[in-house]
């Protein structure tokens, strides 16, 4: 299990979220914004930040970076990609997920630990829990209110493309307690939680990130067993 | 030289928390009974003259990246 995982400009976390692919048994791949190469990995993860310096908008100008345009080629060809935070802004810029998310409704910067229900398993990236689950994954954004058209949150609600729903306290005012969504495939999921600090106990209170990436093992194992049935 | 300026403004449908924040802070300066939103404005010289051609490019540039249409509108015009 290769993962790319994509430096920007003010990017944070990439280092975390290497190491994260790391403790979870897959092979972490750097991938540079100024490069248009992915060199084939399985999967990508667009890490939290604030790639740009949040300039005009947070992910406005990464959405445009030469190794996005591969991104975006490859999730609509099915790709596995996860935005944490500020990669799921860029992924909103990118018009790979619908819906935008701006600043708190309390002006508020918020870095805790939240609590979280898994709302759908049927994502590349959530199939390793139950639906329902209860988990707790850390939150640290000024910006992760989920905004959007009335039409568009009743498509996600109705094709059930809610991932991930904050519970016990909605911190920043997200429409419907957003807190990840998937596009139709279920190959792209974007979230502001960030499941890849939730992988060691010395550094978190939970490991509940890990289903994230024993969720992408299972789907690029199914992918793998198919595809060797396919040609035996 | 000339000058496209490009206004961009949240939809009046989405919170605006940094217009709040300067409502609020203008009501505690005495300012009363002024609600304020937030926008960009964003003034893009343009070598030569401005021709229909040229604010079609600049709207292009404004639907693109100046503005993200999911949250705010723009309003393209020439500086007078």
């Amino acid at each position: 299990m290769r993962v790319g995982v994509v430096t920007f400009p003010g990017s944070l976390d990439d280092v975390d979220a290497r190491r994260a692919v790391t403790l979870t048994g897959g092979e972490a791949v750097s991938l540079w914004h100024a490069s248009d190469s992915l060199q084939g990995v399985d999967a990508v993860i667009l890490p939290g930040g604030f790639s740009y310096g949040d300039y005009l908008r947070c992910g406005a100008i990464a959405r445009f970076s030469p190794v996005m345009a591969e991104v975006i080629k490859a999730a609509h060809a099915g790709l596995p990609v996860l935005g944490i935070c500020n990669g799921f802004q860029v992924l909103c810029e990118a018009h790979l997920l619908p819906g935008a998310l701006i600043r708190s409704d309390r002006r508020t910067f918020y870095c805790k630990d939240q609590d979280l229900r898994v709302e759908s398993t049927d994502t590349v990236w959530s199939n390793a829990f139950t639906p329902g689950q209860q988990i707790n994954i850390i939150i640290k954004h000024g910006e992760g209110n989920y905004q959007a058209d009335a039409e568009t949150v009743k498509m996600l609600e109705d094709e059930n493309r809610v991932v991930f729903r904050y519970i016990n306290g909605n911190p920043n005012g997200s429409l419907h307690d957003i807190a990840g969504i998937t596009n139709e495939r279920g190959n792209v999921v974007g979230l502001m939680p960030h499941p890849e600090h939730n992988v060691d106990p010395v550094t978190a209170p939970t490991r509940d990130g890990i289903g994230f990436f024993e969720s992408l093992a299972r789907y690029l194992g199914a992918l793998a067993s198919r595809t060797q049935g396919g040609t035996a | 030289m000339a000058k496209i300026i490009v206004d961009v403004m949240p939809k009046p449908e989405i919170l605006d928390p940094q217009g709040k924040a300067i409502t609020g802070s203008l009501a505690r300066l005495g300012y009363s009974g002024l609600s304020v939103r937030q926008g960009k404005r964003f003034e893009i010289e343009v070598d030569g003259e401005i021709t229909p051609e040229r604010l079609e490019q600049a709207t292009q540039a404004a639907d693109s990246l100046l503005a993200n249409t999911t949250i705010e509108n723009y309003v393209v015009r020439v500086d007078q």
